[in-house]
């Protein structure tokens, strides 16, 4: 077994992993290792090869595996390093992480962890669709790493289940590569996707979408022959007598993320049941000491350049947190006391951070539940209005942010923010 | 030469448990699946349970077995390294009606030949299982759980080092009898034996009438179940049964805790047409999941990581009362061919004392002697996830690839995926690989590893992609390549 010590550990080598280790790298971190257990770096980036990456970051239009190598090279120049094929068994409190590769087991000492696993796709049994258990049925992202990084085709004649964007994108890709691609089926009254994906991926191609549909049965012994898709009510469960059999040998299912904090819970860190993600105060600092959240596993992001954005802060935390430690542990014992709780009210999904011990103004990042005209938003402590905004064409697969001034005053305890449609 | 003194019909935990019996023997004996591996069909999709008996009519073949069986299984965990846990089972009383039953229950029992029975107050049983709510509960000590592929893959493999030959994809066609002889005609050419085992399970009267008019029905019915995430393995220690339900011979919905720490809850009973139908329905995983919930308040559908169905083989039809027994004998019109019919539950049980009446059976027409070098022992498998630091370490400087974990969520690694493909039976299928490493068993359900498994398969085992099957002969996984490598 091999001892370390560094000062930050960077979990997870994806865009929010190497963006969090650059910034604590950057912010006077020494020793920066980020651990992943792929071969490569950069996680989905690599097999995302339409472009659209790094626009509002840097005003350069890329392709994920364009924006991967930036931050990797990044990464490398000023001397992060990057361990792959690593994968973390488990951490505790006193941040010690348990990690194994083809060169043996590590224990690694670190003064602060950055937790940047990712997330993972919803299965069919996740939204437990019925039926046999043929082979052919894949999820978006699986199938997205088969085409482009393994240069196999999954299938021929394809139906894909949600409007997710990977799902909405590999409606393009397989049409592309010459599949026959049936259309897309959504449970929602909308498409979960981005509205650009929408444009872009189906109506441009002449790929059907199902609105208020799902997909109510499979059928095949061996490989997938047909499904069965049905129209929805307002409940979401399924009309009777308005199936329809549509025969293909493959489903994509687009069904949505899962945050992967299986770490997380073993070291014992809150998870917001909400996001499904860890519990973070403004700094992105989980229920853990020294422990940072970022990335999708913390919240499934909609854009790549804005979670590389907050996970610079979280890695910027970090090395933050380190300094404080040696330092000046009064200045932290003293702006961690007021501690402030979100709760998410009317129309709002969830809010980050869920927590706040500072003041002075603090970014929010929420979600909407439904899509919206106009709204207004209202964050408020005990009906006292702090902050309010009109929202123009909110959508749910947005993260919106606000500044929110947070003053001193200690009275508050509790805040809400909610909205008012119009 | 395709010569053989026993030809068994079917690889599923009946077909291997005989093979492996018949193994100790000087005789050459082969095995037909049609499946991709052994365990392809009931044997798989099971509860996993090592019964006690006290659920088989009395004097029945049911109970005989069963209870024989269940005596055999320590011993064979000891030679095969099976995972066996005896973790008891509690059937549950909910109201005072229900405590006669469960007194009739332990009467039952007790003519079987099932020891330690004992009911138990509710208020005890909460200090054995705190989420469980009762009035009174029949505990039953002598019941156990296993890994019932596995258990199954582990005697075929086991058979074939004591030179049992198993053939998988193949499907018997034809059985004729000749004078001293069966002619067995299959997809993979014909071969002859003397003594032919119809293990077929659901198929077993398919095979009787390629040669006689059977005298029997079969009647599949069917039972799904749900399968919960690993974080819930500690809601309880034992299985957990309602009183068993009258009608249909069939236990109930019930919970019983896996060896790997998923719970099953299930399984649903319905009389089907067509035995092939292993469909999951959403009316029966909602029953399940309401019957399973009035058991434990506390389990959760956002928990459900997977859901199968598996066929039970009943020789009684729906609405008969009383069920059926096993039939295992020689059949009468044609000498030689020695019949297994309605192999159900407690059949995972009762396979190691089935498997000692065939064998008992063939020694009537066939002297059989003791091999000298039987290899009874199988070592244990090793996991990586269940080894220490050290040993882990150690490990990987043997040999690195102990170090490359591909299974996220159950932390397999390449090292246990190759050997999962270099099995005996020559089983490559990425099912093959998930029920003897669990390799894609996990809460991701393969999202992660299916990629890297694909490869270990084209880089150390040159399967061609468009050759890579999920289980079954049909089930191909890939249509080819995007852009033509060389070849392709």
């Amino acid at each position: 077994m091999i001892e370390k010590t560094v000062d930050v550990a960077v979990i997870g080598g994806g865009p929010a992993g190497l963006a969090s280790a650059i910034s604590a790298k950057e912010s006077g971190a020494k020793e920066v290792i980020v651990l992943d257990r792929n071969s490569w770096f950069g996680g989905i980036l690599p097999q995302c090869i339409h472009d659209g990456f790094g626009l509002e970051e840097t005003g350069l239009f890329m392709t994920g595996p364009e924006y991967a190598e930036k931050y990797i090279n990044e990464a490398e120049k000023i001397g992060v390093k990057l361990l792959n094929e690593t994968m973390v068994i488990n951490f505790n409190k006193k941040k010690e992480i348990k990690t194994v590769n083809k060169k043996d087991i590590y224990k690694i000492k670190a003064k602060a962890i950055v937790l940047a696993m990712g997330c993972r796709e919803k299965t069919r049994w996740n939204v437990m669709i019925p039926g046999d258990r043929p082979s052919g049925i894949y999820t978006a992202g699986v199938a997205q790493a088969l085409i482009n990084l393994y240069n196999i085709i999954p299938g021929r004649n394809v139906l894909i289940l949600g409007s997710g964007d990977v799902g909405l994108i590999m409606a393009r890709r397989l049409k592309l590569e010459g599949a026959n691609v049936l259309g897309v089926v959504e449970i929602l009254p909308y498409p979960s996707g981005l509205p650009r994906n929408v444009v872009q991926c189906l109506e441009d191609y002449d790929i059907p979408l199902l609105l208020k549909h799902t997909v109510k049965s499979i059928e095949g012994n061996g490989r997938l022959k047909q499904v069965t898709v049905s129209e929805v009510n307002e409940k979401m469960v399924p009309i009777s007598g308005t199936e329809k059999r549509i025969e293909c040998d493959t489903l994509l299912l687009s069904v949505g993320l899962n945050p992967e904090n299986e770490l997380s819970k073993l070291a014992g860190i809150k998870i917001d049941y909400r996001t499904g993600g860890p519990i973070v105060n403004q700094d992105f600092e989980t229920t853990i000491s020294g422990v940072f959240a970022c990335g999708n596993c913390l919240q499934v992001y909609d854009n790549v350049d804005f979670l590389s954005m907050d996970a610079k802060r979280a890695g910027k935390n970090a090395a933050m947190y380190i300094y404080y430690q040696k330092n000046g542990k009064n200045i932290q014992k003293k702006t961690k006391r007021t501690i402030l709780h979100i709760t998410p009210g009317n129309g709002i999904r969830y809010v980050i951070p869920q927590h706040i011990s500072k003041s002075g103004d603090i970014q929010l990042n929420f979600r909407i539940k439904k899509p919206s005209g106009l709204s207004h938003l209202r964050v408020s402590s005990r009906e006292k209005k702090i902050f309010e905004k009109e929202l123009r064409c909110t959508n749910p697969a947005n993260i919106i942010k606000v500044s929110v001034p947070i003053a001193k005053a200690t009275a508050i305890k509790t805040l809400e923010v909610k909205l008012n449609g119009r | 030469m395709n010569n053989f003194h026993v030809a068994i019909i079917g690889g599923g935990v009946i077909g291997s448990a005989i093979a492996r019996e018949l193994s100790k023997y000087k005789i050459k004996v082969i095995v037909f699946e049609k499946g991709s591996d052994v365990a392809s069909g009931a044997s798989k999709a099971n509860s996993g349970v090592v019964h006690s008996g006290i659920n088989s009519a009395e004097f029945s073949l049911k109970a005989r077995f069963c209870v024989e069986g269940n005596k055999m299984f320590q011993h064979l965990a000891d030679e095969l390294n099976f995972p066996l846990q005896w973790v008891g089972k509690f059937v549950i009383a909910k109201n005072d009606e229900e405590i006669n039953k469960l007194e009739r229950l332990k009467n039952v029992g007790i003519k079987n030949g099932v020891t330690g029975l004992e009911i138990i107050r509710g208020t005890e049983l909460k200090k054995k299982e705190p989420y469980i709510s009762c009035v009174s509960a029949l505990w039953v000590p002598t019941a156990g759980i296993t890994l019932p592929y596995q258990f199954t893959i582990i005697l075929a493999e086991n058979s074939i080092e004591n030179d049992v030959k198993f053939l998988l994809e193949t499907k018997v066609k034809g059985l004729i009898k000749k004078r001293d002889h069966f002619l067995i005609e299959t997809n993979k050419g014909n071969f002859q034996s003397d003594i032919v085992i119809n293990a077929a399970g659901l198929n077993c009267r398919e095979i009787v009438s390629m040669i006689e008019e059977p005298d029997f029905d079969v009647y599949p019915c069917r039972g799904e179940y749900l399968v919960l995430d690993k974080n819930y393995s500690s809601v309880i220690n034992s299985m957990i049964y309602p009183i068993p339900v009258a009608e249909h011979g069939v236990l109930g919905i019930h919970i019983t805790p896996t060896i790997e720490g998923n719970i099953l809850l299930g399984p649903s009973a319905e009389y089907i047409d067509n035995p092939n139908d292993k469909k999951t329905t959403m009316e029966k995983m909602n029953i399940i999941f309401s019957e399973a919930k009035e058991i434990i308040p506390l389990i959760s559908k956002k928990a459900v990581i997977n859901a199968y169905a598996g066929i039970r083989c009943k020789l009684s039809p729906p609405e008969s009362y009383k069920p059926a027994d096993y039939i295992i004998e020689e059949s009468k019109k044609t000498p030689g061919l020695i019949n297994l019919l309605g192999i159900e539950s407690p059949g995972l049980t009762a396979a190691p004392a089935i498997a000692k009446e065939v064998s008992f059976i063939v020694s009537k027409s066939i002297e059989l002697k003791q091999k000298n070098k039987f290899k009874s022992k199988r070592n244990k498998r090793r996991r990586f996830s269940q080894m220490s630091t050290k040993e882990q370490s150690a490990l990987i400087k043997k040999d690195n690839r102990w170090g490359r974990i591909v299974c996220r969520c159950e932390h397999i690694t390449e090292a246990e995926v190759i050997k999962a493909l270099s099995n005996p039976l020559e089983s490559q299928t990425l099912s093959s690989v998930k029920y003897r490493c669990r390799a894609g068993m996990g809460r991701c359900q393969g999202g992660f590893c299916t990629q890297h498994i694909v490869r270990i398969m084209e880089n150390n085992f040159n399967l061609d992609i468009k050759n890579m099957k999920l289980k079954s002969p049909d089930s191909k996984l890939f249509y080819g390549r995007v852009r033509g490598k060389k070849g392709d």
